[in-house]
């Protein structure tokens, strides 16, 4: 322990704080600085270890309070919050605090007014402190080690990092707690060692000097995996009460990534687990139908919505392809009747294609939303979900069997393809099908209703040109 | 099947016992194990030793006894029917995994639970037994919850109550028609029966405490319920209308909710959807404005929408707002305490301290920004020094500029 340093320098006082959370030590200079009328700003704080120690090489005190100084006020909701703030490692709390006290004397109510910066400081600082208290009391994990000596008997010990100086102030918690077990917390400031009756404190400790495991850990982290519900991922909540910063002396924590990870797959397991399976592809287009109204392969399929089935001739040569249904095609039963079917059906008579003809599908069966209110906002379906879905779109695909498919948009590209093709590169040539006929791609045409002027002008145009590719190369297949 | 070691027990019966949403470990006696031979405090406010990625908080050993029932609950994944694995703890098993989890500082204590084994009495007294233990021969003085089986012989449960700090009876669904359909073997009469009976022991221990300093404590941590959401059609209105008539009637220290998850093997009753975490979130939203904010369970229906659900897209303080414009808006210099509860984006905290703050000043809107976490959201709603909303309180779009962003989609799709 350092000697106590006080230094004055010209009317400028050094106060060096022998330890980081004394509290009693600050109380008594700060009550005799204030006696003296020593203004805050003629104060310099210095904590164990600080750069202040610059000027701690005179030794010449502090001024001594005249007898009769009046006392020093300062209100019960003052102490408590200090002797909180005092633990804080901001080393500009000494100083604060001096600060608050100081203006106390002149108006001992300035605590209520909550929007005074200093004010809010320390109550900063004393909830800081609190909430680190309170995570060590969480977040201590004791291991047992075996002395195998017989009239020791079972010791416990945990290493713990606090942030802030707060070792001390939770002893009488572990004490209170732990009172007949025999116990020693160690931390990179101080360790703490209970015997059952004495409590003694220790220099600082090093990880290397706690022991590195238990067996009971292997019981705790299975229970930790068995009571999270993967249904319910939340992971923004668990790290707000359980930042990371805690995680490496906490034994379950490393399963928190698995967890996360297997926790949507398990969870979709589950959704599927109560619906028919089927191993061979439906050989028609009514039980496509009814299949897809029961597929929960996806979680879309367990949002409140209706599969949406593709309609059109049995035979046709061409088969269109879009994203998914959306709000009216899921309110409707059937695809491309929205706003974007409408411009898609305009376009189809501009080039001459007869959609009455057409085979028109959706590489997704269900409408992937999010709640807004009463309004249900599209979601793009993610290529996991459009993976799942080509089971059904290739299912219609084998039953039409069209000469000419074409995609409208990136998904029904992925839909078709299985990969994710750029549709300014892909689109104006024909790209082989297994089976021989042909896929073509081009914008979805709800794209081009998010578009207006120019830009509009200009997709339209390709859109056209690429019907009208298709409606070329449709009759010189057929012929 | 070869014996089970107790790390697959523990699996078993942590995982079925996971949809009991309550965890809490506070509100309950002060003690400390000074003086005594065994370990364990309570110091008032609850401990969470850590949270699982579902971001609940993980205070207690939470596991079932057995999850072998004889009931057939369709919601339950521990039904007869279910054709899940089954394990069972024997009370002492039960007893040193609290003890060796508490030595370690994993937990505050223990949640028991249990499927029904034999009977009703029989399961009761296993669930005693584990209690009795733990205070009597270990002198464990951590925190106790026992979910108490409402068919079970009173005297049964009585004990219970001695020895745990918290009992709770599961009125399960908000509606009796949900419960006759849902839960088949379970009757809402006996259920409300039990816990009329539980309310009056509680009642009556705390007054003898009152003149008795050594009167036997019963369940110095109340008692509490839980209803799963999303498993009938009930609505939101009936639920918060069920939960106001429990907190009256029985003193419920909660009511907790639990969005019904899909579980495995489930019935095919159910519906086989992700379970409405929002609503629940909304649920517990409108739990505290009736708690901590004053407002009656009637003023929460109102802020329903026509399907008698509240909104999801925003809370019910800021819908109850919505609704009632000509409230706004409050001069944060001068409106009561109840009043300024009323304002969205004040919480009982920032309201604390404006009430203290203006006896200094004359509050600004700066001011005001500072006890806040949002001033964007309080702004439409208050008057200060040097504000004053004019039209923004009358806006038709208020709504759309002051819901949350979209975020956190988890929450919703997929």
């Amino acid at each position: 322990m350092t000697a106590l340093q006080h230094v004055k320098f010209g009317t400028y006082y050094v106060v060096a704080v022998p330890e980081a959370d004394d509290f009693d030590f600050w109380r008594e200079r700060a009550r005799g600085l204030v006696q003296c009328d020593v203004p805050p700003d003629r104060v310099a704080w210095v904590e164990p270890g600080g750069s202040g120690n610059l000027f701690s090489h005179g030794d010449r005190g502090l001024p001594v309070p005249p007898a009769d100084a009046p006392p020093v006020r300062a209100s019960k909701a003052f102490v408590q919050l200090a002797r909180s703030a005092i633990c804080h490692s901001d080393p500009e709390r000494f100083a604060l605090l001096y600060r608050l006290l100081w203006r106390l004397q002149a108006n001992p109510r300035l605590l209520e007014d909550g929007a005074d910066p200093d004010v809010r400081r320390l109550d900063e600082l004393a909830r800081t402190v609190r909430r680190d208290i309170h995570k060590m009391r969480a977040f201590v994990r004791f291991r047992l080690v075996e002395d195998g000596d017989e009239e020791v008997g079972e010791h416990y010990v945990a290493w713990f990092e606090p942030e802030h100086h707060i070792l001390r102030a939770n002893a009488g918690f572990f004490v209170r707690r732990f009172a007949n077990m025999k116990w020693s917390i160690l931390t990179p400031q101080g360790s703490l060692h209970w015997d059952g009756a004495v409590l003694e404190e220790g220099p600082p400790a090093r990880r290397s000097d706690a022991p590195s495991g238990d067996p009971t850990e292997d019981l705790w982290r299975k229970y930790y995996a068995s009571i999270f519900n993967p249904a319910r991922l939340k992971i923004g909540a668990m790290l707000k009460e359980m930042p990371r910063k805690y995680w490496k002396n906490m034994p379950e924590a490393a399963l928190i990534p698995e967890l996360v990870a297997g926790a949507q797959s398990r969870e979709s397991q589950m959704v599927a687990a109560g619906t028919l399976e089927f191993d061979e592809k439906p050989d028609t287009l009514e039980a496509i139908d009814k299949a897809i109204h029961a597929c929960r392969k996806c979680p879309i399929g367990s949002l409140d919505n209706h599969a949406v089935m593709g309609e059109g001739p049995q035979d046709a040569a061409l088969m269109i392809v879009g994203e998914q249904p959306g709000d009216q095609e899921d309110l409707a039963g059937r695809p491309f009747v929205g706003p974007a079917g409408q411009l898609l059906d305009r376009h189809l008579e501009n080039a001459g294609i007869d959609r009455r003809a057409v085979y028109v599908t959706n590489a997704v069966k269900h409408f992937k939303f999010v709640p807004r209110g009463k309004r249900r906002l599209h979601q793009s379906p993610t290529a996991k979900e459009i993976d799942t879905c080509r089971w059904w779109v290739e299912s219609e695909r084998a039953i039409v069997q069209p000469k000419l498919v074409l995609a409208l948009g990136a998904s029904a590209a992925r839909g078709m393809l299985g990969r994710t093709v750029s549709i300014s590169k892909a689109r104006g040539a024909p790209i082989p099908l297994e089976d021989g006929s042909e896929l073509w791609v081009t914008a979805h045409p709800s794209y081009l209703l998010r578009l207006d002027g120019a830009a509009r002008e200009e997709q339209s145009r390709l859109f056209n040109a690429d019907l009208a590719a298709v409606k070329k190369r449709l009759a010189e297949l057929a012929g | 099947m070869g014996a089970q070691t107790t790390i697959e027990k523990l699996a078993i019966l942590a995982d079925a016992a996971k949809y009991d949403a309550s965890c809490a470990s506070s509100g309950t006696a002060k003690r400390h194990s000074t003086g005594g031979k065994g370990i364990g405090s309570t110091e008032g406010l609850g401990i969470c030793h850590a949270y699982a990625p579902d971001g609940r908080c993980i205070s207690l050993l939470k596991i079932l006894l057995t999850n072998h029932c004889v009931f057939d609950c369709h919601y339950c994944v521990n039904r007869k029917s279910s054709n899940v694995r089954r394990a069972r703890f024997t009370p002492q098993e039960v007893v040193d995994l609290t003890l060796s989890f508490y030595r370690r500082n994993y937990i505050e204590g223990l949640f028991l639970s249990s499927g029904i084994i034999k009977s009703s009495n029989h399961t009761m007294e296993q669930l005693v037994e584990v209690a009795r233990s733990l205070r009597e021969e270990h002198d464990f003085r951590g925190y106790i919850h026992l979910k108490t089986i409402p068919e079970a012989d009173p005297e049964l449960v009585h004990q219970a109550g001695l020895y745990a700090d918290r009992v709770s009876i599961n009125v399960e669904l908000p509606t009796d028609a949900g419960l006759t359909r849902l839960a088949p073997d379970k009757n809402a009469r006996q259920i409300e029966g039990a816990m009329g009976k539980l309310k009056s022991d509680i009642v009556e221990a705390k007054d003898n405490k009152r003149r008795f300093k050594h009167a036997p404590r019963f369940a110095p941590a109340g008692q509490s319920t839980q209803m799963i959401v999303g498993a009938d059609a009930a609505s939101d209105a009936d639920i918060v209308g069920k939960a106001s008539r429990l907190y009256d009637s029985f003193r419920l220290r909660r009511v907790y909710y639990s969005a019904f998850s899909p579980i495995p093997d489930a019935s095919a009753v159910l519906p086989l959807k992700r379970p409405p975490l929002i609503r629940e979130h909304r649920l517990y939203q409108s739990d505290w404005l009736m708690r901590f904010y004053g407002y009656q369970p009637q003023e929460v229906m109102q802020a329903t929408e026509a399907d008698g659900n509240l909104p999801l897209d925003i809370d019910p303080k800021l819908a109850w707002a919505l609704k009632f414009r000509e409230r706004f808006p409050v001069d944060v210099n001068r409106a009561g305490r109840d009043e300024l509860l009323r304002v969205p984006g004040l919480g009982v905290r920032a309201v604390n301290r404006i009430l203290a703050s203006r006896r200094h000043r004359t509050m600004r809107l700066d001011d005001v920004a500072k006890l806040t976490v949002s001033i964007a959201k309080v702004r439409p709603f208050i008057v200060t020094a040097d504000w004053r909303p004019v039209l923004l309180t009358d806006r038709a779009d208020l709504r759309a500029l002051l819901a949350p962003k979209q975020e956190q989609l988890e929450l919703f799709a997929a």
